[in-house]
């Protein structure tokens, strides 16, 4: 167990090295920052000057290195836009993204859940057809357009909920949460769902095909045969046994719900770190993003491996030494 | 005069679908009564566990009893409601499913499922139903009990989960136990003694069984009563003695005839086939085509010495620390030109180990392997094995996995001859249709796929199949435990016919003994990797050395009370 988790912590580092130079070999290609910090009236020496300054006359492993000496320190660079170091600007941005990522990730676990489960056990149901239908829309429509078409409907229509940012915030400590406060909470609605109703449709159809196996397994008939009430089957037996699967979908989904706020973000202007990503790029803010990568990459490397131990907490076959087998 | 307990009349199960309506079970009757075992046996598809699940309300749909009634002490309990059939499922009723492996749910342990059960029907407090999940163990004879309720089912091996199924249902104290299938897919000593537990409780607590199998060997040792069934309906029916004995119904016959013997060996099965299931199989025209190499110097085709593997159990970074299993532990024998030798043994005695060894799919771990005088443990290569790999084919045990389903049967049987480069053109085309002509295919069948057979056709397909390359050597890995008695025969006596008519070499493994005693020119007894004892078949049926052979054989049914009608002529 412990090998375990040494082996897959060493692996998760090399990943991080590997996604931290592929990144970086690919600054060469966004544009150059210089043009966009210098005004008009800027000389060659100036050109020359600022670009030693910044380390960008170097080759991009040598830059990378240095970064990397750098964030082993903490210290993740100034922002080439807003002069202010970059780890100051992240913990500044960071809980809107992840509020975000956690509201949308709590519903769309939740409902997809539910929902599967609902689907699965009223195979031919006219509600079951009903919802399985409908959540082909979730599954094709792109998300920009989900949020365009909301934003449409119950801001700019009906009027009910704000179209952008994320309302009255109240700081704890260095936390800023938009959950306090009746416009937070009503400004959280919109983008919640614009980001999770993909992950919500996908979770359902992975619940619904996993759980119609399971319910055709022997030990679920011998639990039914054994006469106990149809809850106790659909919800202890069955249930427990069609999380594995789900789990790692949806391990995997949650990083890309992180990521994928970049568009959300976009479209509710939503003060998050995929809205200053965006902007990053804009203006070549190289240690911005730089960091934003590394960050969202620790991030999923890290969901990957509580997904793996989360097997080991379900499954108790995995967690068997070998004692005892026969 | 004791009461029935289970009474089915004029029981019919009918299954629509969009083209017609299947009738799984048509207008069948049984009852039995306390204290009773009686059996229900017939081929796949005969609607024995079609039965089971209408007595238990538990048929799939769209699946429905058409008409006839289930009464359940006197009592009609086919038409109750949901919640009137749980009341007497699990309570009243209980069912056991066929594999252990599988009816129990994995990530529970077992005593939070016999708590649960317990709680549900006798409504006990959580300390007074774990003290009688307890007693249950023990009285299903699960040593220690106290501890091994809190283990998961993985934890238990095969027979052991078996009884833990019957633990659980017995849960309620049951009148009737419905066991479908409780004992195929266990080992032969394990059967045992699942059939002693089930013969026991129906003594003691005067519960009637219906015990559901294909097995006749079962059926002779366990049941009082026994039905034959044949495609939805009732044909015989009567005390064990006389319906295995006597039997009046043709079907019954040839399907008496099918089972293999332990005590007499015949030299073809006789083609008693009922319903025109009986297809020809032209071994003369194979044999005219037949290239036969030169036959070894020493008489010898196959010699192993010493052959061991051993598996990776626990998996560490230091060397040290990780741990081996020993499947197969020096094992030494050989096989003579022609003959067929056979290994028996339990599950994990290592027999399919080492066929796979000598069929090169896994690599040796020490020993050494002589083929026509060529020790193939020392070819590395693919290509220095190639002219072996043509020589020795191999038959594998279940017919549905071993075909690729993607592929026509045509390019299964084609994929051998292209991959040695043995035919090409027109003649690898003509090989495959007189190989599916020879086997009782039809060369029309090439251009099916796997799926459009049945479990027996799919079993001549790989015979087919194995043919292609004109092999010396054949590796039969339990060709025929996949597949109902009538097939069996069929199968087997391809299986004569081929070492007989082209000289094949067989390596025949199989748990089956009588099988092996009909089939075997001498045999091996393997345990735990070990090659325990090897002698000619009938020297080892008749005057076993080793003290397991003669427990192995012991267990063995006996058949005795069987009727030898049709068998006259073949008996050897």
């Amino acid at each position: 167990m412990l090998t375990y988790v040494l082996k897959r912590v060493l692996q998760s580092a090399l990943v991080l090295l590997v996604v931290g130079l592929v990144a970086f070999s690919m600054f060469q290609f966004v544009g150059d920052p210089i043009d966009n910090m210098l005004g008009q009236e800027r000389t060659d020496a100036d050109i020359a000057r600022l670009r030693t300054e910044l380390g960008l006359d170097q080759p991009f492993p040598v830059q990378y290195y240095k970064f990397l000496e750098n964030a082993v320190q903490g210290d993740f660079g100034v922002s080439y836009r807003q002069g202010r170091p970059v780890a100051e600007i992240l913990v500044e941005r960071a809980p809107a993204t992840l509020e975000l990522a956690a509201v949308s990730g709590f519903l769309a676990i939740s409902i997809g859940i539910g929902l599967g489960v609902l689907t699965a056990i009223r195979k031919d149901g006219f509600l079951a057809n009903a919802i399985m239908s409908l959540s082909l829309i979730g599954v094709s429509l792109p998300t920009f357009l989900i949020g365009i078409l909301l934003i449409y409907l119950f801001s700019v229509e009906l009027g009910w909920l704000p179209a952008f940012g994320r309302g009255d915030v109240v700081h704890i400590g260095w936390w800023s949460t938009g959950l306090l406060t009746g416009s937070g909470l009503k400004a959280i609605i919109l983008p919640a769902i614009t980001l999770g109703l993909y992950q919500m449709t996908l979770i359902m159809r992975l619940v619904r095909s996993e759980m119609l196996e399971v319910l055709r397994q022997d030990y679920v008939r011998f639990a039914r045969a054994r006469g106990l009430k149809d809850r106790t089957v659909n919800f202890r037996h069955a249930l427990k046994n069609t999380l594995v699967p789900v789990i790692t979908v949806t391990g995997l989904q949650l990083g890309s719900i992180i990521a994928f706020a970049i568009i959300t973000e976009t479209v509710f202007q939503w003060p998050g770190v995929g809205l200053l990503f965006i902007n990053a790029v804009q203006f070549v803010d190289i240690p911005v993003m730089a960091a934003y990568l590394m960050l969202i990459s620790v991030m999923f490397v890290g969901i990957n491996l509580i997904v793996d131990l989360l097997y080991f907490a379900i499954d108790p076959r995995l967690r068997t030494d070998g004692k005892g087998a026969h | 005069m004791t009461e029935t307990l289970l009474d089915i009349e004029d029981l019919s199960v009918h299954f629509p679908t969009r083209r017609k309506l299947f009738v799984a079970v048509n207008k069948a009757n049984l009852a039995v009564e306390p204290g009773e075992i009686h059996g229900l046996v017939g081929e796949s598809g005969a609607g024995k566990s079609t039965i089971g699940a209408a007595v238990m309300g538990l048929l799939e749909r769209p699946g429905h009893i058409a008409e006839g009634t289930v009464s359940f002490k006197g009592e009609h309990i086919n038409g109750r409601d949901a919640d009137g059939m749980r009341a007497l499922r699990g309570a009243k009723i209980s069912m056991i499913f066929q594999d252990p492996l599988t009816s129990l749910n994995p990530l529970l342990t077992v005593g939070q499922q016999l708590v649960e059960t317990i709680q549900f029907h006798l409504k006990l407090s959580d300390a007074d139903s774990k003290k009688r999940a307890i007693e249950l163990l023990d009285r299903v004879g699960i040593p220690m009990p106290d501890e091994r309720i809190n283990q998961y089912p993985h934890q238990f091996s095969g027979g052991m989960r078996q009884r833990v199924v019957i633990a659980l249902a017995l849960c309620s104290e049951p009148d009737v136990i419905i066991a479908d299938e409780p004992t195929t897919a266990l080992d032969v000593s394990i059967q045992a003694q699942i059939l002693e537990l089930i013969k026991e409780l129906a003594r003691e607590r005067q519960t009637g069984v219906v015990l559901i199998t294909h097995d006749m060997g079962v059926i002779a040792d366990t049941t009082d009563k026994v039905t034959v069934m044949y495609q939805g309906e009732v044909v015989e029916s009567g005390t064990t003695e006389q319906v295995l004995g006597a039997p009046a119904h043709e079907y019954t016959k040839s399907l008496i005839a099918a089972v293999p013997r332990p005590t007499l060996k015949v030299h073809r099965f006789p083609q008693l086939s009922y319903g025109g299931r009986q297809i020809a199989f032209h071994i003369d025209d194979l044999a005219r085509n037949w290239d036969r190499p030169e036959p070894t110097k020493s008489g010898t085709l196959l010699k192993v010495d010493g052959l061991t593997k051993t598996f990776l159990q626990s998996g560490s970074l230091i060397p040290s620390r990780r741990k081996y299993f020993t499947a197969v532990d020096k094992v030494s024998f050989d096989i003579r030109e022609g003959e067929v030798f056979g290994i028996v043994g339990e599950s994990g005695s290592g027999k399919s180990t080492v066929a796979r060894m000598i069929a090169t799919l896994y690599q040796t771990n020490g020993g050494k392997i002589f083929f026509d005088e060529d020790e193939i443990t020392q070819l590395k290569t693919a290509k220095d094995l190639e002219s072996y790999r043509r020589q020795i084919q191999m038959i594998f045990q279940d017919p549905f996995s071993s075909l690729n389903p993607r592929m026509r049967v045509d390019e299964i049987i084609a994929e051998p001859v292209k991959h040695h480069k043995l035919l090409e053109g027109d003649a690898i085309q003509h090989r495959v249709d007189e190989l599916l002509e020879r086997v009782g295919l039809g060369s029309e069948a090439g251009r099916k796929y796997p799926h459009e057979f049945s479990g027996g056709q799919r079993q001549r397909i790989s015979i087919a199949r194995a043919l292609a390359t004109q092999p010396r050597f054949l590796i039969c890995d339990e060709p025929t435990s996949a597949l109902d008695v009538s097939i069996q025969a069929q199968i087997l006596n391809i299986l004569k016919d081929l070492q007989e008519h082209l000289g094949l070499t067989m390596l025949f493994i199989s748990h089956d003994l009588p099988v092996v005693r009909q089939m075997c020119d001498r045999v091996g007894v393997m345990r735990q990797g070990q090659m325990v004892e090897v002698a000619d078949t009938e020297t080892l049926f008749a005057s076993p050395k080793e003290a397991y052979t003669r427990e192995l054989l012991s267990l063995m049914p006996k058949l005795e009370g069987l009727s030898t009608e049709g068998l006259e002529d073949e008996i050897v």
